[in-house]
């Protein structure tokens, strides 16, 4: 199959090329930009006319609930949504159930990827077994079936002895250990930024210390057992001003933001809306504005989408006893180009945060266009409404506050591997 | 037909009442007119009870349509209902409908010997069977106006309104 | 974002879920009403027939006898028909859940719910779901959610104020204990700023303080003693059983010493200050006998006026549906 992109607007922030450029794939690679090689004749010429022509996006953290959660999603919903939100390769937490702490169960859901044929799938490893902070599983095994790093989703591990010696572990075989940085005891309980808007609503407040206090902590193991670190999805400013100065120490660690911590914040909460709950809680506002801009800076290296079905009776229920979590593949895009035009950014460098950025910090050689690369692509019109509804999502997770709302930049067709996986339907 | 001289219909319904009460009776001014009417028939008739004073809002009739009134004051019975005689004291009476949460209330009070009923203005238009005992005149106002009554320096005097119902 | 869900598109209160955010006028009209309901109680027939025919709903998610006591006498001297339901030991266990168990009642002609919920927001929830399924006749009243509001209670603090004190705008009010845990505090909190006490006062040891209490309009004090100088008005609040050791205290006996109300602590506030205590009460905890039983509680008056506060509540939602 040979694919002739044809005058669209390349945007690759790896390669630094943002202009108009034909796209030549061929084999599943990119053969040529710009200019056909010799003898190329196109099977199919896509017509990226008005479009942008980028990296398919990576998404650092999306569940797809398999195993364990079918009712709630599946692998065929799921990478369905990313695809239509223009993702072509993901990462995913191993809080399914069971949990992803054996090699069999990682080759599984890597063989059910695969045979989807839609986006590529890296799964995390479970850090230790069950995710219950005690013993250690298998890492090489489960990297050998396909981990790429290994984490407690949004667990913690209590005991620093047990993960002490986990980073240790890993830090033998170079792995990344990949963490979201909470307090278990200070966040016991909580629901919400533990704020103003908490103490009005009478919701069980989880501290800003929760998180500042959990970094300290895999800061000071991570320099200590020399083990790679990753925190996922800081939340506030102080945690923040922690992993600069630890980056001023001369430390190595990436960290990344959910995207809709970027554009919400405790106020959004309003009449205790259960959209609103996520892990960790929105957080008050200035810490909203010193993400939005750690992001724009490189402070922050990626943005995910945390995307996170939870089905509607899990969310119909009072704020404190709803799931938390946001459906968030389909909305990656457009969240993450408000936040660059809002912060007036250059669109490559939003879009390097969701795609050369985010394969760095996953270790992968994706994310850019450069000619021999799998031909992962995203083609989108950046100034396309988009509203978002129940029937538009195509995840089967329909939780998100921007439900009936009306986003910019709407995919019209997403390649993997050089096949065409996603086309927008035909607009009305 | 020009609009009646409040002070001369209070006068002449003092006349009407005085051969019939006695000074045990107890007059239940309406509110708010009527508790201002109670009041003056009191002083000339020579009670010795005190005035009662009833806000029927809870148990109008039009509650379910129009909700609870915004002036809601405190229905007052100085004086033991029991076995008493009673005399309501409205200023205007018209459906009647007021007449009949009056009636309903004064008896979550105890058991009356007898009521009669005093009002200083029939103006027709009546849509429950309650006819008025003591009544000072009849007065029809015109279309799309309500007559009112109105207290300033003491004295009472009647006025048109536009008739919102 | 939604419009505030407890007034409707004319600004009346279509539910009460809170105190905060009610205009100064609906609480003032609440607590003018209240007054002639007062008087009904004095009467051979304690009863007025404003809600004859009409079916409340105790829905009690969370056991309270007192409260749901409460609620039930208001509703009968208001001729409703009461339904009590003790949810904490029926359906929800049952995997019912809270929008199914609605769901059913509103089909049995309920005009009125009356909800307690250990969550905050609960009743939120519920008002939300009646008004986006075409149901918004059926009122909803807070009757305690979680740490939230509390606003009937809140209202008849205010009414039993203003009963002993009457002008709000010249009062120093003190409330005192576990204002962390307690939705009766965020709902007096509201009610005091909004009918303008100039002088609140948050009088708790840090651990039973909620982050950010200052931003809800009161001052804060660690020391009793201090915090009670001059007030006209003392507060308290119970503390449960649950939190009196542990980590948030280290024992009631502690507490007590230094923030339980005794007659010498009193004494710092104004000679004629009038002592609240929503109930029941924990003497020897958060209240010495000496001053429940004194000559400065108002605290059995406050049974009295809840009683007709929440029949003010009831009638003033319950008409003009037509």
């Amino acid at each position: 199959m040979k694919i002739h992109i044809r005058g669209g607007r390349l945007v690759d922030p790896a390669q630094d090329i943002d202009a108009p450029t034909d796209v030549f794939i061929a084999a599943g690679k990119v053969v040529a930009l710009g200019t056909a090689p010799d003898g190329f004749h196109a099977n199919r010429v896509v017509d990226a006319r008005g479009q942008v022509v980028a990296p398919g996006l990576i998404d650092l953290c999306a569940r797809l609930r398999e195993p364990g959660q079918e009712y709630r999603a599946t692998l065929e919903s799921e990478m369905a949504a990313a695809v239509a939100g223009g993702v072509t390769s993901l990462a995913c937490p191993p809080d399914t159930d069971p949990v992803l702490d054996e090699p069999g169960l990682v080759e599984m859901l890597k063989h059910r990827a695969r045979m989807l044929n839609l986006a590529h799938v890296y799964p995390h490893g479970a850090l230790t077994v069950g995710l219950k902070g005690e013993r250690l599983t298998e890492m090489g095994e489960l990297t050998d079936a396909g981990c790429i790093a290994f984490s407690q989703a949004n667990s913690s591990v209590d005991n620093s002895q047990v993960l002490f010696r986990a980073m240790q572990y890993a830090a033998t075989f170079g792995y990344t250990v990949w963490l979201q940085p909470t307090d278990p005891h200070l966040a016991a309980g909580g629901v919400a930024h533990d704020g103003e808007i908490a103490a009005r609503l009478g919701l069980v407040g989880i501290p800003v210390l929760a998180e500042t206090l959990a970094i300290g902590r895999l800061l000071q193991l991570a320099r200590s057992t020399g083990c790679k670190l990753h925190l996922t999805r800081i939340s506030s400013r102080a945690g923040l001003m922690l992993i600069d100065q630890a980056r001023l120490d001369g430390m190595q660690v990436s960290c990344d933001v959910a995207i809709h911590a970027l554009h919400l914040c405790d106020v959004d909460i309003g009449y205790f809306d259960p959209q609103c709950r996520t892990v960790p809680p929105l957080r008050a506002q200035f810490d909203r504005e010193a993400l939005r801009a750690a992001l724009a800076d490189g402070r922050i290296d990626a943005l995910c989408s945390d995307h996170t079905p939870v089905d509607d009776d899990a969310k119909q229920v009072p704020f404190a006893e709803a799931e938390p979590g946001t459906t968030g593949l389909e909305l990656l895009l457009p969240l993450t180009l408000a936040w660059a035009r809002e912060m007036q950014l250059p669109l490559s460098l939003a879009l390097a945060r969701i795609t050369s950025d985010a394969a760095r910090v996953l270790g992968l050689d994706a994310g850019h266009l450069r000619v021999g690369s799998a031909a992962d692509v995203c083609i989108f019109d950046p100034e396309a409404p988009l509203r978002i509804t129940r029937e538009s999502l195509r995840s089967q997770g329909k939780n998100t506050p921007w439900l009936g709302r009306e986003v910019l930049g709407r995919v019209s067709a997403t390649l993997v591997s050089g096949q065409v996986v996603y086309e927008a339907p035909a607009a009305r | 037909m020009s609009l009646p001289d409040a002070e001369a219909l209070l006068a002449g319904l003092a006349e009407q009442m005085r051969p019939h009460v006695t000074p045990d009776t107890a007059l239940v001014g309406l509110h708010t007119g009527g508790v201002w009417v109670a009041q003056r028939l009191h002083a000339q008739l020579g009670l010795t009870q005190p005035p009662g004073a009833l806000d029927v809002s809870f148990y109008r009739d039009d509650y379910a349509q129009r909700g609870l009134a915004r002036d809601t004051r405190s229905s007052s019975l100085p004086f033991d209902v029991e076995g008493r005689h009673l005399v309501l004291v409205d200023d205007v009476l018209h459906t009647g409908r007021t007449v009949r949460a009056a009636l309903n209330e004064l008896f979550d009070y105890g058991r009356p010997q007898r009521v009669e009923l005093a009002v200083l203005i029939d103006r027709g238009g009546r849509q429950l069977p309650v006819a008025p005992t003591y009544c000072a005149t009849r007065y029809m106002p015109p279309d799309g106006q309500r007559v009112k009554l109105a207290q300033e320096d003491d004295r009472l005097l009647l006025r048109l309104a536009p008739d919102t119902e | 974002m939604a419009r505030n869900p407890q007034l409707n598109k004319h600004g009346e209160l279509q539910h009460l879920l809170t105190t905060e955010g009610l205009p100064r006028d609906v609480i003032t009209r609440i607590l003018d009403t209240a007054e002639p309901f007062a008087g009904v109680a004095e009467r051979e027939v304690k009863k007025v027939p404003l809600l004859r025919g009409k079916s409340v709903f105790n829905l009690f998610f969370e056991n309270s006898t007192r409260t749901r006591t409460t609620f039930e006498i208001a509703a009968k001297r208001l001729s409703a028909d009461v339904i009590n339901l003790n949810i904490a030991t029926s359906s929800t266990n049952k995997g019912e859940t809270l929008l199914d168990t609605v769901d059913n009642l509103a089909a049995m002609q309920a005009d009125m719910f009356v909800v307690r919920h250990a969550s905050s927001g609960a009743p939120y929830l519920i008002a939300q779901h009646l008004e986006a399924t075409g149901r918004d006749h059926i009122h909803v009243v807070n009757a305690g959610d979680g740490r939230h509001a509390h606003p009937t209670q809140g209202l008849l603090d205010m009414y039993t104020i203003r009963h002993y004190k009457r002008d709000f705008t010249q009062l120093s009010v003190a409330i005192v204990g576990d204002i962390l845990h307690s939705r009766v505090a965020r709902s007096q909190i509201h009610a005091l700023t909004t009918l303008g006490v100039p002088d609140l006062r948050a009088i708790a040891p840090k651990t039973l303080l909620p982050h950010d209490i200052e931003r809800l309009g009161c001052r804060v004090f660690n020391d009793m003693r201090e915090g009670l100088r001059d007030v006209d008005v003392v507060m308290m609040l119970r503390l449960q059983n649950e939190r009196m050791q542990g980590s948030l205290l280290p024992s009631a006996q502690e507490y007590f010493k230094f923030f339980g109300l005794t007659e010498d602590k009193l004494a710092l506030a104004r000679p004629d200050a009038i002592v609240l205590h929503p109930g029941p009460m924990n003497r020897g905890v958060e209240i010495d006998s000496a001053v429940a039983d004194g000559r400065q509680a108002v605290i059995l008056p406050q049974v009295t006026f809840g009683i007709a506060v929440r029949m003010a509540v009831m009638a003033m939602l319950g008409g003009g549906n037509a």
